[in-house]
């Protein structure tokens, strides 16, 4: 009964990481870089929707909506001041300057919040279900937190395939050159990229924070690198990967925190990393091409 | 691009690294000699000329008045401030009034030096300090090679008395968890207990060890030993349906309030009734920003004040403390409090005068301190050993209607 409940525990762990993952892994996918900055604005997102729900008193979903405004305009600020400049530049410089970025907006939210812990109001009123005679109950939070991971992956693939945006995107993350000749605007592709994975990291900000209620600048940071690492195992650039190698992270870590030892379970997902990198370089579901938005 | 993704890997796991590593003390620069001398010379001319107008003693004291343990600092530089001026306003300390100068450190060991290196150039011949443990063993570095005399009201960490002239108001790590499993035996709170506590911290890690030890002796089963680390502190699933299913019947949490914050609430989602157990680190519990006190209800905590006590001390301070800063003090304002007043019995009987260079003052109180004995609002009877640890009882709370009630 209890491997249940750990069972559980993980996937609704997982299906955060997942939630994060799959901004990782669209902005990857078309922009080819990787915006280390995507946990900072989840974090933004947290503060976004704690200030106007629980400061202002004014209904959560009204936070989600500013949350979504608010990170996806700061999303496309960072990609036009930040990473715009960068584009024919290495990529080991866009990753330095999105670490930068990432620990500007940790000091800002430092600066504006202070390092005080806030604990967040969850914005999610899904009663917990029962299950077993009450023995396990899955909380509200989970549930919402997967069904939502399922959609925004069901919805980003059907964008990518059916759209005409979605069909740039893919020319994009092909060949930036050819696309452009074919008359795509490029930028305007990757801003859009941009807007779309910011807006992911607010509604993951609310569920993260709704889940694991407490709010510092720094709560966005360690849940964006196991995300990261959550994209990598899936296969980076895949959408599917994304989903799969998070819900995958999550539930080794659960297990390996119940089964072998609550102090080791940070190192035995690397070490699983580690493993399956070496049989498969490109992640789980990376080989496949034609998955690649 | 396969590059990028294993550099970016590579640098993941050094945040990882890195974050682990938060906790370590940082070791101070060099002061040079010649800074302590220099301090030494202003402090003798200084106390020349004011010698003949009634001179006054310079407490100096460091803690975090902002940041994430801002509510200790704060609480502590309150405290002293009104021990302070309850003295002076009783004609001071053998005639001599007390100016009290506190500096901001943001928990922080870099910052707590820079602090205390402002003091010192304000002529600082005692410091109250520091508050935390980290910035407090850096500190103590200091004042050990200037010889200024250092009292740390909340310091537990065994090395931040490690020198002869520093001492503490509060016990040490490893006395709380020897103190701890006492309570739970001797007053039979449980027989089964889970612990939860934080690997990578040497508060948390240094209590759980002594505590675990001691269990042994009273007769205390841990069902449960779970562990996390500062880099995955937000979901204790686990290490809770961990403890449930062993039966626990209660949970000791040696750690912090944010942390134990969390793990109330959680434990409360997932229908786990049992009683938490803790120590001083969960002090403060009930100043989280919007945290549901109903969760914390029936808390118990190791803590050796409590503000609804009915001796005359505890009662007048408390009732001073509220018009002065409309707040029921916790804990650590009471050390603090404690703190001025067993300076002012270690300067009388020392027979210490304002007019003494830092160094001499520091000569004179070490021994000074091994002889007196005060009562205090945090313990009756308190003495101390050569090596700065303090002897004094144990007290445990538990919280009331969202309050700390003492517990008998």
């Amino acid at each position: 009964m209890s491997f249940i409940s750990y069972l559980i525990n993980g996937i609704s762990l997982g299906s955060l990481y997942a939630l994060i993952a799959l901004g990782y892994t669209m902005v990857y996918g078309i922009a080819k870089m990787l915006n280390f900055a995507h946990g900072d604005v989840i974090m933004i997102g947290g503060f976004t929707i704690y200030i106007v729900a629980t400061t202002l008193g004014l209904p959560p979903l009204l936070g989600i909506i500013v949350a979504v405004i608010v990170c996806t305009a700061l999303g496309m600020t960072i990609e036009k001041i930040a990473y715009k400049p960068l584009r024919k530049a290495s990529p080991l410089a866009v990753l330095i300057t999105a670490i930068g970025v990432s620990y500007l907006l940790q000091n800002v939210s430092l600066l504006i919040f202070g390092a005080n812990t806030k604990l967040f109001t969850s914005v999610i009123s899904v009663p917990p279900i029962p299950l077993a005679d009450g023995q396990i109950s899955i909380s509200g939070e989970t549930i919402v937190t997967i069904i939502v991971s399922i959609a925004i992956m069901i919805a980003l693939m059907l964008f990518i395939k059916k759209s005409k945006a979605g069909q740039a995107m893919l020319a994009v993350s092909e060949d930036k050159g050819a696309a452009e000749l074919m008359g795509i605007n490029v930028n305007a592709t990757i801003s859009l990229t941009f807007a779309i994975g910011s807006a992911l990291a607010a509604i993951a900000g609310a569920l993260l924070c709704s889940a694991y209620p407490t709010l510092t600048p720094y709560t966005g940071a360690m849940p964006g690198i196991k995300a990261f690492v959550a994209a990598v195992f899936g296969g980076i650039g895949s959408i599917p990967g994304a989903f799969i190698g998070g819900i995958l992270l999550g539930v080794i870590e659960n297990l390996s925190k119940a089964y072998i030892s609550s102090q080791m379970a940070d190192a035995i997902v690397f070490g699983v990393l580690i493993l399956v990198l070496l049989v498969k370089p490109t992640g789980i579901l990376g080989k496949k091409i034609n998955e690649k938005v | 691009m396969k590059k990028a993704i294993s550099l970016a890997l590579a640098l993941s796991l050094t945040f990882v690294s890195l974050t682990a590593c938060g906790n370590a003390a940082t070791e101070s620069a060099d002061t040079t000699a010649t800074e302590s001398t220099d301090a030494a010379a202003t402090e003798s001319t200084d106390a020349a000329t004011t010698e003949s107008a009634g001179a006054t003693f310079k407490i100096g004291g460091i803690g975090p008045a902002t940041g994430g343990a801002a509510v200790y600092g704060l609480a502590v530089k309150n405290g002293a401030q009104l021990a302070v001026d309850e003295i002076n306003a009783a004609g001071g300390i053998n005639g001599a009034q007390i100016e009290f100068n506190f500096q901001d450190d943001e928990h922080d060991a870099e910052k707590a030096v820079n602090a205390y290196n402002t003091l010192k150039d304000w002529n600082m011949q005692i410091l109250m300090g520091t508050v935390t443990s980290t910035p407090c063993i850096a500190v103590a570095e200091e004042t050990n090679r200037d010889q200024i005399f250092q009292l740390t009201p909340s310091g537990s960490a065994v090395p931040c008395v490690q020198y002869d002239n520093a001492f503490r108001v509060c016990f040490s790590d490893p006395n709380q968890g020897i103190a701890s499993a006492q309570y739970i035996g001797a007053n039979k709170v449980a027989s089964k207990v889970a612990v939860i506590y934080d690997s990578s911290d040497v508060y948390s890690s240094g209590i759980y060890g002594k505590f675990a030890a001691e269990s042994e002796n009273q007769g205390i089963e841990i069902v449960a030993a779970e562990a996390f680390t500062a880099d995955s502190k937000t979901d204790f699933s686990v290490q809770l349906q961990k403890a449930k299913d062993a039966g626990a019947e209660l949970v000791f949490l040696p750690i912090y309030y944010t942390e134990a914050s969390l793990i109330l609430s959680q434990a409360s989602t997932m229908g786990f009734d049992t009683k938490f157990f803790g120590c001083d680190g969960l002090d403060g519990i009930l100043s989280v920003e919007n945290f549901d006190t109903t969760l914390a209800e029936g808390l118990m905590l190791l803590t050796p004040f409590a503000a609804d006590a009915q001796d005359d001390l505890t009662k007048n301070f408390v009732a001073s403390f509220q018009t002065a800063y409309g707040e029921v003090p916790n804990q650590f304002a009471a050390d603090a409090y404690d703190a001025i007043y067993i300076i002012k019995a270690a300067i009388e009987t020392g027979k210490v005068s304002a007019d003494m260079s830092a160094q001499d003052i520091c000569a004179a109180l070490k021994p000074a301190m091994t002889t007196i004995s005060i009562d205090g609002l945090t313990g009756a009877g308190m003495t101390w050993t050569a090596d700065g640890e303090v002897n004094k009882a144990p007290k445990a709370v538990k919280i009331e209607n969202a309050t700390y009630v003492a517990m008998q």
